[in-house]
């Protein structure tokens, strides 16, 4: 790893009474993907658009390409690109004429059409905005982000309401970022989108950071475990689930039950007993290996999506 | 000043593409041009001279409608916050909304200038400097109130109460659809306190009159007094996010735009100076001459060469 490119130190950020950001901290180095993962209202956002000079924190140290973005916000725009999470275009303006205006606001410029090129919108250069689909909105605004060959990258929420198809476009796109040695902040609610792209991971939640460093070494919390997650046909005790053989958690999770197991088939064969005994049936039942979302049970008690 | 012309390009691109401001900015003001000139004048070219200051005015008036619409629909949309992230300033956007509404009312403009000289006989050709000073100023001060209005309301819902409110008295107290002469007295007086009756009147002169541009300093003066503080205020007041909300009391500071024309309107209220001029404009109206002794000297009828 290189020189931290962007760094945070007990970030704040309130609106209001509502405190959406609690002393946040940590930093990216140069080249890295660092994502930021938690619920909706985690303070992920807020967090973001702070680093990219669009809000004004409460408190905190922050720096990015050793600017501050609150009294170098001019100077850091140069320096960064950003899709962000709920943004437009006007409807009528054309693809090709979005990319060109916004090259037009920067010193450093990429030729719009390599980018068009580069983000399969080629056919599309003469398109309406509102004329696009999600998914070529959203690799426009990717490559909007690109237009003045920016130092960091920050995507917002990239693929959020994108179908699967279009989401794996995205990931391609930013794996191919990556492989650029872009250096990339990306806030996510998916954990698949975390695992598969990013470097680092800060798991975010109730605007405090919770857990940091690669997925591997997240999961590796949960490394001696399997995961079970389990339907019932009646409620069950979680006491009852832990007592289960090998199980060393227990949760009930929006009405299912999500066992860690270090003795997978003894822990099935002993809850197919119980439930026999109980006069209980199982629904269905899956068995995979830990991800940051078991990470993120064990330190919250909830799921990503809750 | 690269952000600004390029901004100020594709603005006024994006507004030729919408069906909503074509209709709005050429048929409409085209449609009142021919009602007024055509009905209400009943081609009279003395009346028709008469009544092309106040339909002009009205074209200019409707700027601030426009420009408060669009950039509250920017906000709404999120639109505004891309353009946040780029290297851009609250400044370049709003100069840029208000210089591309002005090349955008200039067509209008030409168009019913050339067509009052074609078909109503109303040659304004020696008028024109003054015609286009007024023009200018009237746009970017008008723009520059819809800018402070996007400013201060938070939805589409209040921007269009809001224009609402103020559009009212400006085209009914102002002279810009019924001559100030003939309202009664009280709202006369009321009249001398909104910019628009300015506006108007300054158009009346110069298109009846021949009034030069250095005569009517009050009027230009105080229209482009009132652009710059409506700018200024915009800037300050200026949100790129949708959720931004602004404070009471910045509110307040959108009263300071009443300034200029509330000191104007105490003095004009003493010296009776537009009032007199109205009177003067409307008098002739009723007077009609034959078009054959009209002329383009001050204080005679209207032009037609």
């Amino acid at each position: 790893m290189g020189n931290p490119v962007l760094q945070v130190e007990n970030l704040v950020k309130r609106y209001g009474d509502v405190e959406a950001v609690r002393g946040v901290s940590f930093s990216v180095e140069e080249g890295e993907v660092f994502g930021l993962l938690g619920p909706n209202g985690a303070g992920k956002t807020s967090t973001v658009e702070i680093l990219e000079g669009l809000r004004d924190p409460d408190s905190g140290t922050l720096s990015v390409c050793g600017l501050n973005p609150q009294t170098q916000s001019q100077e850091l725009k140069h320096e960064i690109g950003a899709a962000l999470q709920s943004t437009s275009l006007p409807d009528k303006i054309r693809v090709m004429e979005a990319l060109r205006l916004f090259a037009s606001f920067y010193k450093r410029r990429r030729n719009p059409q390599e980018l068009l090129k580069r983000f399969g919108l080629e056919e599309k250069r003469n398109t309406f905005y509102n004329q696009l689909s999600g998914g070529q909105k959203q690799r426009l605004a990717i490559a909007m982000a690109l237009v003045n060959d920016p130092k960091v990258l920050f995507f917002d929420e990239p693929t959020a309401g994108l179908d699967p198809q279009v989401r794996r476009e995205i990931y391609d796109i930013i794996e191919e970022l990556r492989r650029d040695k872009k250096t990339i902040l990306i806030t996510t609610h998916y954990i698949e989108e975390a695992e598969r792209l990013c470097d680092r991971v800060a798991i975010v939640d109730h605007g405090k950071v919770i857990a940091l460093g690669t997925p591997r070494e997240l999961k590796s919390r949960s490394a001696n475990t399997t995961r079970i997650e389990v339907r019932l046909s009646k409620p069950v005790l979680d006491g009852e689930l832990k007592a289960l053989e090998g199980v060393v958690d227990a949760r009930e999770l929006s009405g299912s039950y999500v066992l860690h197991s270090q003795r997978p088939p003894k822990t099935i064969v002993d809850l197919v007993k119980r439930l026999e005994a109980e006069s209980n049936e199982l629904v269905s039942l899956e068995i995979a290996s830990p991800s940051l979302e078991d990470v993120f049970i064990e330190l919250t008690g909830r799921r990503l999506r809750d | 000043m690269r952000n600004f012309l390029t901004l100020t390009q594709t603005r006024a691109q994006l507004a030729l593409r919408n069906k909503m401001f074509f209709f709005f900015s050429f048929v409409m003001p085209l449609g009142f041009f021919f009602l007024w000139l055509g009905v209400f004048a009943k081609g009279n070219p003395a009346a028709c001279a008469f009544y092309l200051g106040p339909v002009l005015a009205f074209n200019v008036m409707g700027s601030f409608w426009g420009l408060s619409a669009t950039l509250v629909m920017f906000r709404e949309q999120g639109i505004l916050r891309r353009f946040h992230v780029a290297p851009v300033t609250a400044a370049d956007m709003l100069a840029s909304s208000v210089v591309a509404n002005f090349a955008l009312t200039l067509p209008t403009v030409i168009i019913e200038l050339v067509l009052a000289a074609a078909v109503f006989h109303v040659n304004t050709i020696a008028n024109l400097p003054g015609i286009f000073i007024l023009i200018a100023a009237g746009t970017i001060s008008f723009g520059s109130l819809g800018l402070v209005i996007a400013s201060v309301t938070n939805t589409m819902q209040e921007t269009q109460v809001l224009n609402q409110l103020l559009w009212l008295p400006l085209i009914f107290l102002s002279g810009a659809t019924i001559p100030l002469a003939y309202l009664n007295p009280t709202v006369q007086r009321v009249g001398l306190f909104l910019p628009a009756t300015y506006l108007v009147n300054a158009m009346q002169q110069t298109i009846v009159y021949s009034a030069s541009p250095l005569s009517r300093y009050v009027e230009i003066g105080s229209l482009v007094a009132w652009a710059a503080l409506t700018f200024f205020l915009s800037v300050q007041l200026f949100r790129w996010e949708p959720e931004a909300r602004i404070p009471r009391k910045a509110k307040l500071l959108v009263a300071a735009t009443a300034i200029p024309f509330l000191l104007l309107g105490i003095i004009e209220n003493r010296s009776d100076r537009v009032l007199r001029e109205a009177k003067d404009a409307f008098s002739l109206l009723s007077q009609p001459r034959p078009a054959s002794s009209m002329g383009s000297r001050p204080g005679t009828a209207p032009n037609q060469r």
